[in-house]
């Protein structure tokens, strides 16, 4: 074995004596490094994996919404073709355990028992009733025709409103009522009492299907012992200690693995039974499995989003001025609590108020069972349906008063002197400015034209009517701190975790806990390192989702990946310069003190002398002269807890026309002035906008998840569950104001929802706005063209 | 897509795929695949055999043949639109075929495979309809007003292949237009009107009209066109075509209820009356 030569490595790897280049990566809009490798296909999906020897899983999912399970034969499928194993719920009572349920809200709640495959009672249309495993797909699937199920049917339960009262069914035997979950702050007795107005209103979130353009897929190994695990998830950490806790596998036989993940928008922040499952096969055949989704079965069965009845009231002065809002809900949970069912409501909470000041605020939801796919976390979960009741309320409060809706906004929002500013919810807006964002809109919109031109086609009777709809959003994300988490009995932290590993040719690896699944975390990581350590962009890598590699991490959700896990990066950075530094004086002989650090050099304060970041690497990996006690290596970890939510927020304007004659709606426009903080690559912003903004706008008009009376899913395929496409969206303008968070170093604030959040409300203003001279009021979402149409008759 | 086992062969000739569908009681054509594949995705369908039709000679190509058109079974609904012949001797089907679906349908979906799978909401059968189309089989040739015949069911009888449809020219002074009403650029339209209008001084001299997704077949606006005829453009036009739903029986599902589908039927009748008579 040849020496180390440390200087023929820097040779070799061309180690730079002198700064590569002025980094300034951050708020560069560089297109994303990971692209040309998703866009082409050259990556590995989890239905691309493929070992030596592998089966492929079928489930057979219930036909009926709730039934108790008679029989389940599986003996015929046993015997065709390809076969290797069938089983029924049963053959898994006494290992499957029950599906986690890590937010049990209140002390009264109801976690009833959820096995991942049924095996006494089904309680929605496509639970997992048996299973086939064949050498092939196909034969997977026809073996499941074989299997006999007899079925003795039970009541379905499908409206909230029914299953709250004492003659319903019952969904378990626990009752329909999962949790009461009550918060409030003021006197909202007062507030009401002899309010000169009252709006009172109540608005129903449809259902939602989350629609990632990869669906969900598992890959399972083992080698007899330990278990490797490939999923479509956004949480590969979370999974692997969840799996362990639900099977009983030790964690550390567990490691699961993220590859390139196809979105997710809250769909894949889940433990599924198929993963659950999957794991279990592997383990009983000790054979590779793999199971992927159809569409379809992906429709009846990735938990739901929404589905809330919104009763919002509002007490005000004459003037517009709010006294306080109360809000109750009432929250459908599905059949059963999956991951955090019920915190999803939770997280609208304290966003009610939205940038409102008010002296009072009152908060209740009931969690519901019914007999249909459980709801969980759907892209922005919570805020969403609480900036929609707020939204449309104000604009009913400046109907009512008969003034301008952004009037009234004004009147009522936190001024940007203010910040930061303690809400009536309780939560303190670090950094905001309401005013810059809708004066920028209003400008970009040209609000005053428009409303010209919507009184001139109310005058003319034109066919064809105008509505102008705002939404001046805010949004708690970056979730979160972990101490606010455990107050509101939470499972878990919201810390994150990341390495920055300084190889020895001066390369940069970086690892994060959050777990990319179409965010562009490579990419904007890379431009945070870039400009943190003076390395060139094109030095840094980033590894993430694999609990291998990534050892510690609270995955991505929430839009808290770049606040919280990308301020880990940076705070690993920081630890990797300060050691640099400390070795940098060790090597030129000068106090820490003398040394300043600027664009990838260490110099000698008043000298020419100085290291390169790169040249201190390599002697931190040689280690033959390190000051005493430093250990080789500059790498460094990170683990950070924030201190506060991140507080997005903007103004979108919406310009709506609807055709009275068959009540068809087209976006004119839309604006979007949205104050993310700090930006570190705009692509990747306007991206992130563009597409909440198309999810919010989608919601508004065009899906909705259907079951029928007997609870079976009317929108399983992709031909009644109505996605919009780019033909059907108008051109956005965007635009940004930038106010800097407060409470991280870089100022970010996140994106993953914004556009989400922020878009609906803004889109069924315009449109009920369109219609408030023929007495309309309020359209159901998604407001068809029939929808619209009959509330005009 | 994991359907159940099917056998699959692609013949030579139109009488080839004859007698691999009389051999095979189970037997489904197939050539574009864009209403079967989702039906075998689905399991809602078990083929034992697919015949593939779509690269027979004899269903291919548009052929201009003096007093129609002449448009193989096998033609996508791309080649339609792009088609020359088509846009100048009967430029409403060329409307409508650029409405179905998406592009990547397009460049599969057949012209024919949508006459023949005879659903309702597809946009082309009322065009079909309206243009008093005439279907050419590999038995006999049958024309639209007795081909529909049911909801997804055609007057072909098992093993009969779809190889062209003729369309008759009509000549100067008409004016077309295909008014689509969906929710989605990609989705089926809710309801549809196929309107073909003779304009003659200022004033309607004959009107056709096709409905798509009005029955358990694609419906003429008899009514409607009786009461066009020889009608100035103008308010009365709107009266005639307050009676296109007349006789018509549409279903009520998810996207719309019956009463709906009728109103629309009147309102999008009078639109694309008015636009293929060249009336803003």
């Amino acid at each position: 074995m040849s020496e180390i030569d440390p200087a023929a490595i820097a040779e070799q790897a061309d180690v730079p004596t002198e700064p590569k280049q002025a980094s300034h990566e951050v708020g560069r809009a560089r297109r994303r490094k990971e692209d040309a490798r998703l866009l082409t296909g050259r990556t590995q999906w989890t239905d691309n994996i493929q070992l030596p020897g592998m089966l492929y899983v079928q489930f057979l999912r219930s036909p009926m919404a709730h039934a108790r399970i008679t029989r389940v034969d599986v003996e015929a499928a046993r015997q065709l073709p390809g076969v290797v194993a069938a089983f029924s719920g049963r053959d898994f009572a006494a290992e499957q355990g029950s599906l986690p349920c890590a937010w049990p809200v209140s002390e009264d709640i109801v976690i009833p028992d959820h096995p991942p495959m049924a095996y006494e009672e089904v309680r929605y249309v496509g639970e997992a009733v048996a299973c086939v495993v064949a050498t092939s797909r196909y034969q997977a699937a026809d073996a499941l025709e074989a299997i006999e199920v007899d079925y003795e049917p039970l009541p379905a339960v499908l409206d909230m409103n029914e299953a709250l009262t004492g003659t319903s069914p019952k969904v378990h035997d626990q009752g329909n009522q999962a949790f009461t979950w009550k918060f409030g702050q003021g006197d909202i007795d007062e507030a009401f009492r002899d309010a000169p107005v009252v709006i009172d209103r109540t608005y129903v979130q449809q259902r939602l299907i989350p629609t990632a353009m990869e669906p969900r897929a598992v890959v399972c190994t083992t080698d007899g012992q330990s278990f490797t695990m490939w999923s479509a998830t956004q949480i590969p950490h979370i999974l692997r200690f969840l799996l362990a806790a639900t099977t009983g596998i030790p964690e550390h036989m567990i490691r699961v693995i993220a590859p390139d993940v196809g979105g997710g928008f809250g769909s894949k922040l889940q433990v599924t039974a198929e993963e659950v499952l999957c794991l279990l096969l592997a383990r009983r055949l000790g054979k590779p499995v793999k199971w992927t989704e159809s569409r379809s079965e992906g429709n009846l069965t990735v938990h739901h989003g929404r589905d809330q009845i919104q009763h919002i009231m509002i007490a005000a002065e004459g003037d517009g001025r709010i006294r306080g809002i109360k809000v109750d809900l009432l929250a459908d949970m599905g059949a059963y609590l999956m991951l955090v069912t019920p915190g999803v409501p939770l997280l609208g909470a304290f966003m009610y108020n939205g940038i409102y000041k008010m002296d009072a605020y009152d908060f209740a939801c009931t969690g519901v069972f019914t007999t249909k796919m459980p709801t969980d976390a759907y892209r922005g979960a919570g805020r969403p349906e609480a900036t929609y009741a707020l939204e449309r309320a104000i604009d009913e409060l400046a109907h009512e008063l008969k003034l301008d809706p952004m009037q009234v906004r004004r009147l009522n929002w936190i001024k940007h002197e203010e910040f930061p500013y303690t809400t009536i919810a309780g939560l303190t807006y670090d950094s905001g400015n309401y005013e810059a964002a809708t004066d920028r809109a209003m400008a970009l919109f040209g609000y005053d034209k428009l409303r010209a031109e919507q009184a001139d086609r109310r005058d003319r009777g034109d066919p064809v009517q105008l509505g102008l709809g705002i939404s001046t959003y805010t949004e708690m994300c970056g979730l979160a701190p972990s101490r606010v988490l455990g107050s509101l009995s939470y499972g878990a932290g919201g810390w994150e975790h990341g390495s920055v590993r300084m190889l020895p040719t001066g390369k940069v690896e970086v690892v994060t806990g959050s777990s990319a699944h179409g965010q562009g975390h490579e990419t904007a990581w890379s431009q945070i390192v870039a400009d943190a350590l003076g390395v060139p962009y094109e030095d840094v890598s980033v590894l993430h989702g694999d609990t291998a590699i990534s050892h510690k991490g609270m995955d991505t959700y929430g839009s808290r990946s770049l606040v919280v896990g990308g301020m880990a990066v940076l705070q690993a950075c920081e630890k990797v310069k300060e050691k640099a530094r400390r070795l940098a004086a060790h090597t030129l002989e000068c106090s820490p003190d003398d040394i300043e650090f600027s664009q990838g050099a260490f110099k000698v304060k008043g000298t020419s002398q100085q290291k390169t970041i790169q040249e201190l690497t390599l002697a931190a990996f040689a280690a033959h002269d390190l000051p005493d006690g430093m250990e080789p290596r500059l790498d460094a970890d990170a683990t950070i807890d924030p201190e506060n939510f991140s507080y997005p927020h903007g103004t979108h304007l919406c310009a709506v026309e609807v055709d009275t004659e068959t009540g068809q709606t087209k976006i004119r426009s839309y604006v979007a002035v949205d104050d993310v903080g700090r930006v570190v690559n705009p692509l990747i912003v306007e991206g992130q906008v563009h597409g909440g903004i198309a999810q919010g706008i989608a919601q508004a008009l065009f899906e909705e998840a259907v079951y029928d009376a007997e609870g079976n899913l009317l929108t399983s395929t992709m031909a009644d569950y109505l996605l919009p496409s780019a033909a059907d969206l108008p051109t956005f303008v965007t635009d940004r104001t930038e106010t800097p968070a407060t409470s991280n170093p870089l100022g970010v604030k996140g994106v993953g929802e914004a556009g989400t959040i922020a878009s609906t409300p803004a889109v069924v203003n315009a449109v009920v706005d369109a219609l408030r001279p023929q007495g309309v009021h309020d359209i159901q979402m998604p407001c068809t063209p029939e929808r619209v149409w009959r509330a005009l008759q | 897509m994991i359907p159940a086992q099917f056998d699959y062969v692609r013949p030579t000739s139109v009488q080839e795929a004859s007698q691999a569908l009389a051999g095979d009681d189970d037997a489904k054509v197939i050539a574009g695949g864009q209403s079967l594949l989702p039906l075998l995705r689905l399991r809602l369908t078990y083929p034992t055999l697919l015949v593939d039709v779509g690269r027979l000679s004899e269903l291919q190509g548009v052929h201009d043949r003096g007093d129609h058109v002449f448009i193989g079974a096998a033609v996508t609904h791309d080649e339609v639109v792009r088609s020359g012949v088509i846009r100048d001797a009967c430029p409403l089907v060329a409307l409508a075929a650029a409405t179905v679906a998406d592009p990547a349908v397009r460049h599969r979906g057949t012209f024919g495979g949508s006459l023949a799978h005879a659903d309702p909401a597809g946009d082309l059968p009322a065009v079909a309809l309206a243009l008093d189309a005439i279907l050419v089989t590999s038995e006999r040739e049958i024309p639209a007003s007795e081909f529909f015949v049911d909801y997804l069911e055609s007057a072909m009888h098992p093993g009969e292949i779809l190889v062209g449809i003729k369309v008759p020219k009509l000549g100067p002074g008409w004016g077309f237009h295909y008014e689509k009403f969906h929710r989605t650029a990609q989705a089926w339209a809710i309801v549809g009107v196929a309107a073909a209008v003779r304009r003659s001084n200022g004033s309607i001299a004959e009107a056709r009209i096709g409905l798509t997704n009005m029955g358990s077949v694609p419906v003429r606006a008899r009514e409607t066109e009786a009461r066009l005829r020889d009608l100035d453009l103008g308010e009365a036009v709107r009266q005639a075509c307050a009676h296109a739903a007349e006789d018509t029986s549409p279903p009520s599902d998810l996207h719309a209820q019956a009463d709906y589908r009728r109103h629309l039927a009147q309102v999008l009748t009078h639109r694309a009356v008015r636009a293929a008579a060249g009336s803003p």
